[in-house]
């Protein structure tokens, strides 16, 4: 059942995480492929979140391991850090369920808050941009820079100069996927990326997955509801019910898999076939 | 006239009879019970003791003109259809209005610069009126430091006063145990007050809303307590007096022949230390202003207003909000000290009485009232505030009365300050300003 990564960007071992008397994560492994799209699915509650919050420092584990592996062999483990860290030295981003943008700044301006450690480096700590040092100027324009290839990719660019708040909802989720890559992660986890996106804006949002992945050689892991989404990009699926893994591994294998529909959609048995047809429609479409 | 003419006469009239009549009953009920005891009854100084004294007239003719005056606002006011009562304002207006309000600002703000500039020299201003500037500047510039603490990082400091009070003893206990100028003290005053800025930003990192605002509170009044009651060092209620007037860059104001007017080839004239206070809180207000400016567009004050909009977003991106806030607390707190120093030299005399709560509450007012964030406003609600103050020093009793219905009225008129809008720190092609109803208020508001 376990799907053994060789070239993993994040391990997940042994990761429990106790709230009281609640287990909200049970005994959960699973690895994350360095150029994978992996999709963490599984009915509400099933504690998808709550391995979210774990891997980025929000919670801390009560047991278990959360690794990250980069390309130059340096190894980070996640359970350890100050949460502000993993984003800043792990390198792993993440968005969330309820957009959480700078409302009140403009596009760029959240796509440069994006950039604040690089940029806090080249104003010497603000001693050195105070007093308007070149060496900050020049970092400034590379910021730039990246802001405005990544409006280009998320086709935010007419809008940089208008309040995030202003903007319609898929745009948000597009620009906090946009300010997230900002940081030049090694893995991006997002949680529920297509919520409440109409079908052309979750195409949409598949197109720029996958040009995140090719292009930028960044490892995704998502949390989805949309079977459009999940079935349609990525490359290996772990399906989780009441905390446990009950399955890992390609699309595929996951679609067939019944206890998986069972477990995910909570059906009865009798049901499956329709959902196993949905399902079908969902991949072809 | 019965409801029913009213509705023939005007139709698109909404005026329901016994609606209205059981709203003014309600009126009078309420008008009754707060004036009935408190006009009905005068107690006054009789023979033996105190007697009661009873003025039902009085009281009468005052709750008859609040049921009149609710009447008048039914018929002429909340009578009118609805349609009428408030124009939609089409978008693109809004944006135009909010273009031009920027325009208008700029504008705007060169021209104070340039009266603020001149100010002492004109014909009309005396010794009183420069004092007052001197004063209205010093709260400019105080609202300024609160400024980055309360409209950029969000942060709702009501004990800010503290480090004025910090930077004011700091200059005055310096100059006396050691014999330091003002020169000297000024930035050992800013650094001292940055100083005990970090240390108030520790215990408050982790609280948020109301408690943040209770225990920066309690952190003005702890500071106030012990200057109050560490008497051999700090000269308790007595405070301490004699600290040296400041010198212009070491010559001293005086008529000796090493003075400011003898080296200048003046005549010896006492107003020339108070233009040269007034052009030094200019200077140190100006810098206050400059420096914000410059960090605005800096990481630093992007991540001080991305920590307003969203604390949570932040640390998802990497940024220590720790020393986010440690920084606002204290740079607010650095141009307090400063003023703090200014205000030491200015008076020549500091007491803990200077320090009080209330001054913390009028400093974060100017800062409400002017608008959380925008510079230009904090000088328009400081000229207003403290100028206001000085106008009504006739009006004595009334003066908190007038104050208070002012800045009610002005908080309905413009619920987020005279300046709401918020002007982008960088821009790709134009600037555009930010309305106020996207931009968050941060903790403890």
């Amino acid at each position: 059942m376990i799907a053994k990564i060789d070239d993993a960007v994040l391990t997940v071992e042994h990761l429990n995480m106790r709230f009281g008397g609640l287990l909200a994560v049970d005994n959960l492994s699973f690895d994350v492929g360095r150029k994978d799209i992996t999709a963490l699915i599984g009915p509400n509650g099933a504690g998808k979140t709550t391995v979210f919050n774990c891997i980025t420092g929000f919670y801390k584990p009560t047991e278990g391991r959360i690794t990250t592996h980069h390309e130059d062999g340096k190894k980070f483990l996640l359970e350890r850090m100050d949460d502000f860290k993993i984003p800043k030295i792990a390198k792993v981003a993440r968005t969330f369920q309820n957009i959480r943008l700078f409302s009140g700044m403009t596009v760029l301006e959240n796509l440069m808050v994006g950039q604040h450690n690089p940029l806090m480096v080249a104003s010497n700590y603000t001693f050195g941009g105070i007093f308007g040092l070149k060496t900050y100027k020049t970092a400034e324009k590379k910021a730039m820079d990246l802001a405005k290839y990544w409006m280009d990719q998320t086709r935010l660019t007419a809008r940089a100069d208008d309040a995030a708040g202003d903007l319609p909802y898929g745009d948000q989720r597009k620009l906090e996927i946009a300010r997230a890559m900002c940081t030049n992660p090694k893995l991006l986890c997002l949680d529920e990326p297509a919520a409440g996106l109409n079908p052309r804006e979750s195409e949409d949002l598949n197109k720029l997955l996958m040009f995140i992945r090719k292009e930028r050689e960044t490892g995704i892991l998502l949390i989805e509801h949309d079977m459009n989404v999940v079935m349609g990009i990525s490359d290996h699926i772990v399906v989780l019910d009441y905390g446990k893994k009950i399955a890992d591994g390609t699309p595929e294998e996951i679609r067939s898999d019944p206890k998986v529909i069972a477990a995910y959609l909570g059906v009865d048995d009798e049901e499956i076939e329709t959902v196993e047809q949905e399902i079908e429609e969902g991949v072809s479409s | 006239m019965t409801d029913e003419t009213i509705k023939e006469a005007n139709p698109g009239w909404h005026l329901d009879a016994g609606k209205v009549a059981k709203d003014l009953v309600v009126t009078a009920l309420l008008a009754t019970a707060i004036f009935g005891s408190t006009i009905a009854y005068k107690t006054v100084s009789a023979e033996g003791g105190l007697a009661l004294e009873t003025r039902y007239d009085i009281a009468f003719y005052i709750i008859a003109a609040v049921v009149v005056g609710r009447l008048i606002l039914w018929l002429a006011v909340w009578s009118r259809p609805s349609g009428h009562r408030s124009p939609v304002m089409p978008a693109n207006m809004k944006a135009s209005i909010a273009f031009l309000t920027t325009k208008i600002g700029k504008g705007f703000a060169t021209t104070m610069l340039l009266i603020a500039l001149v100010f002492p020299f004109l014909p009309f201003t005396d010794r009183y009126l420069l004092d007052l500037g001197i004063l209205v500047l010093t709260y400019v510039m105080l609202g300024w430091g609160l400024n980055i603490v309360v409209g950029l990082a969000g942060l709702l400091d009501l004990g800010y006063v503290a480090f004025y009070a910090i930077g004011a003893y700091s200059y005055a206990l310096l100059a006396q145990y050691f014999g330091l100028s003002f020169w000297i003290c000024l930035p050992l005053a800013g650094i001292l007050a940055a100083f005990w800025g970090i240390i108030l930003g520790f215990p408050v990192l982790r609280l948020r809303g109301d408690y943040l605002a209770i225990v920066t509170l309690a952190f003005g009044e702890i500071i106030r307590v012990v200057l109050l009651n560490w008497y051999w060092f700090t000269g308790g209620p007595d405070g301490l007096s004699g600290i040296p007037r400041p010198s212009f860059f070491g010559i001293d104001f005086n008529r000796s022949e090493s003075g400011f007017a003898h080296i200048f080839g003046l005549e010896y004239s006492s107003s020339h230390r108070i233009v040269f206070l007034y052009f030094l809180i200019l200077a140190l207000a100006l810098l206050t202003n400059f420096v914000t400016n410059r960090l605005r567009r800096l990481p630093i004050g992007r991540a001080w207003e991305a920590l307003r909009e969203d604390e949570i977003a932040c640390r998802s991106l990497g940024l220590n909000t720790t020393t986010v806030k440690l920084t606002a607390f204290a740079t607010g707190g650095m141009f307090a000290g400063f003023a703090g120093s200014f205000f030491a030299t200015r008076q020549g005399f500091i007491s803990p009485e200077s320090f009080t709560f209330i001054e913390s509450a009028l400093i974060l007012a100017i800062v409400v009232l002017g608008g959380m964030g925008s510079q230009i406003g904090v000088v328009i609600a400081a000229i207003v505030m403290i100028g206001g103050f000085e106008i009504f020093r006739e009006a004595e009793q009334y003066r908190m009365l007038i104050f208070g219905l002012a800045m009610v009225f002005i908080m309905i008129w413009r619920p987020r300050g005279l300046i709401s809008t918020r002007i982008p720190s960088i821009f790709l092609k134009e600037k555009k300003a930010v309305s106020s109803d996207m931009v968050s208020q941060g903790e403890g508001h």
